[in-house]
């Protein structure tokens, strides 16, 4: 207990409050690794949450729901990955444009979806498991996708560091003029990180309309996109970092909230803008700490490649 | 036209003499405006407004024409939409929040001849600006009977929106009222700070269930505290605004359901036959304003009867809410024994009463 808060529902329900922005953070941090920079990933965050919405709303299936809403998430990638990879436009600017696009689109979808009650997603009961004092309700009391964005971490850190994709793939980001002497397809490579980049942002939105929220309404995602490009900085582009990072902001938040309801003595202002102080104070810690050299970014990253050079 | 109903006017104003406040020409027909701040799907706040813009037009079929527009933020752009409005020929603007009002005091001003209805408001800076209010605090009374006799955990949890008199009045009301029918209970409040985003609603409704709550009022307009409730069995809360019946038997054990469409009805008619005048009502319970949304058959039968006896008592008058002694949160005494306060205290209610844990947000 800390301050009338149950510390083992604290800690649970911010593994919950961090699932989108991990998974849209660990879909960036593989973009930005290949060297490109997508600031559009708030736009893709709530295509997914709407498209996710509108697909589990019809067929009745939140699986098919998430499914769509990774595709809908990749495919406006796809915009971003054509504009920057093939017609060279500037990364940062087209990055905004998405999350400006995507805003707008996603309030047009959702028109006649305002309000709509999506399918539930159940949790994932293990018997015994579930209801074992402590540990219980932190581990095992959770829906799939609560596992499977930490999944997704181990997935990506292995990949990265330990097979020749992931080898290639930092290549490309770190520089892509020796990758492509070595004859690696960097424009290719970039595509297929831009795109992962754009399901898993799609997800993290279908996250929040799906199962957190759940329901639909203009702007839900909230600036989701912007704390997860944050994390991955925060992170300084490591996998297991972006999980800290993720659950300690969602810690905050969730935080803030309990202690409000506990009956802090604090002023409410103080706790509603802690989460984003936190957040500047330790990307402010990070960047002294390695001399303001912006850590250890990829080399390339958010520089366009061209083959003819 | 325009001859015509200056015609009407003139003989309306003859015949009556001079008319106080802001007397209207009577009208062959009237163009009413709606702005919402709350998406018309939102199913609570704006839903119910746009509900009583449709009963407007089913009563008064062709004589009146209705537009609105949504999701209207309160500041600078709500001045513009509702500036839009006037000079598109509206003849009477009713603006359904109550973060509209310096805006509608602004256009109202530069627009005298077209009228400007303000929902839960009080400021009326010129004779075209009426205000038109909602006794919230009586349904609140009826939810809080029902969550002080059905909590188990005695814990309510309540989410405010902004630290204002009318969300104020409700946290109190809802307080006393439960406290009434159960001595042990508290009250938690957590300030979500907006009137409608269902992520924050349902993260507050969230942390208040971690608390240990078990009935959640909410004075925010989404579903989503109702859809957070529907996760842990157990826990139930009440239609904000609206019925919300999608979340019968429960969570959603009853509702404070707005109703707006008499009212608008019976202003617009009264611009069309001239007798419209600037006013500022405050209807509850009584007035049919504010309807008690049925209780459904997760609330035993005597909780239930005990909730539609202060219901019922509070429609006819014979209860008041608030009725003394009440202490402010300090203990300084508030209301003496017996003592009921008057329209112009509540509408000023800035203070907990007393047994209210946390302070109210500055």
């Amino acid at each position: 207990m800390l301050g009338g808060i149950n510390l083992a529902t604290l800690i649970a329900s911010l593994m919950v409050a961090a699932v989108p922005i991990l998974m849209a953070a660990t879909g960036e941090l593989v973009a930005e690794k290949a060297g490109v920079l997508n600031l559009g990933v708030e736009g893709m965050m709530i295509i997914g949450a709407v498209c996710g919405l509108v697909a589990a709303v019809h067929s009745g299936s939140p699986a098919l729901g998430f499914l769509a809403a990774a595709a809908a998430g990749a495919a406006l990638s796809l915009v971003f990955a054509l504009l920057t990879q093939v017609f060279l436009a500037n990364q940062v600017a087209t990055g905004l444009a998405l999350t400006l696009f995507g805003l707008g689109l996603s309030s047009l979808i959702g028109q006649g979806y305002v309000g709509v009650k999506p399918p539930p997603t159940g949790r994932l009961e293990i018997p015994g498991l579930s209801d074992m004092p402590v540990l219980g309700p932190i581990l095992f009391h959770h829906d799939v996708w609560v596992y499977l964005s930490i999944a997704m971490v181990a997935v990506v850190a292995a990949v990265l560091r330990r097979t020749r994709a992931g080898l290639i793939l930092r290549a490309v980001g770190e520089n892509h003029d020796a990758a492509h002497a070595l004859g690696y397809k960097v424009t290719r490579v970039r595509l297929l990180a831009i795109l992962f980049g754009g399901a898993m942002a799609g997800l993290g939105g279908a996250y929040v309309s799906l199962v957190r929220v759940p329901q639909w309404t203009d702007g839900i995602t909230a600036g989701a996109g912007w704390i997860a490009l944050a994390i991955v900085v925060f992170a300084s582009w490591k996998p297991w970092r972006v999980l800290i990072g993720a659950y300690l902001f969602g810690g905050i938040s969730v935080l803030q909230l309990n202690l409000q309801a506990a009956g802090a003595r604090i002023p409410v202002e103080y706790l509603a803008m802690s989460p984003y102080v936190v957040t500047i104070l330790v990307l402010v810690l990070i960047s002294a700490e390695r001399g303001g050299r912006g850590g250890n970014a990829p080399a390339a990253l958010g520089r366009n490649f061209h083959a003819a050079r | 036209m325009k001859r015509r109903t200056l015609l009407a006017g003139a003989a309306l104003g003859l015949g009556l003499g001079l008319s106080l406040g802001s007397a209207a020409f009577a009208l062959d027909k009237v163009k009413a405006c709606f702005i919402y701040v709350g998406p018309i799907g939102d199913g609570g706040w704006s839903f119910q407004h746009d509900q009583g813009r449709l009963a407007l037009e089913k009563e008064l079929g062709d004589k009146v024409e209705t537009v609105y527009q949504e999701s209207v933020p309160e500041g600078a752009d709500s001045e513009r939409v509702m500036t839009q409005m006037a000079l598109s020929g509206c003849n009477i603007v009713f603006a359904t929040s109550f973060g509209y009002m310096d805006a509608v005091n602004n256009v109202a001003k530069k627009f005298p001849k077209v009228m400007f209805e303000h929902a839960t408001g009080y400021k009326r800076d010129s004779p075209n600006v009426s205000t038109y209010d909602a006794r919230f605090y009586e349904g609140r009374a009826v939810m809080g009977t029902i969550g002080g006799l059905m909590t188990k955990s005695n814990k309510i949890g309540y989410i405010g929106s902004f630290p204002i008199p009318e969300v104020i009045q409700g946290i109190n009301s809802s307080y006393l009222a439960a406290k009434k029918v159960n001595p042990e209970v508290t009250m938690s409040v957590v300030w979500a700070y907006t009137w409608f985003d269902p992520a924050k609603e349902a993260d507050a409704a969230k942390a208040l269930i971690e608390q240990g709550v078990d009935v959640i009022l909410q004075h925010t307009d989404s579903t989503a505290p109702l859809a957070e409730a529907a996760k842990t069995p157990g826990v139930i809360g009440f239609g904000q605004a609206s019925d919300m019946a999608e979340y019968k038997p429960s969570p959603r054990v009853s509702a404070i359901i707005d109703n707006w469409g008499p009212y608008y009805i019976k202003r617009v008619g009264e611009l069309l036959d001239g007798t419209y005048a600037q006013g500022a009502t405050w209807a509850g319970i009584g007035d049919g304003e504010v309807k008690i949304g049925e209780i459904t058959e997760a609330v035993p039968p005597e909780v239930k009867a005990k909730a539609e006896e202060v219901r019922d008592a509070i429609a006819a008058g014979t209860l008041h809410p608030f009725t003394g002694p009440i202490n402010k949160q300090d203990g300084t005494p508030w209301l003496a024994d017996g003592e009921t306060p008057d329209d112009a205290t509540l509408a000023g209610m800035n203070f907990y009463v007393e047994g209210i844990e946390g302070v109210i947000p500055q």
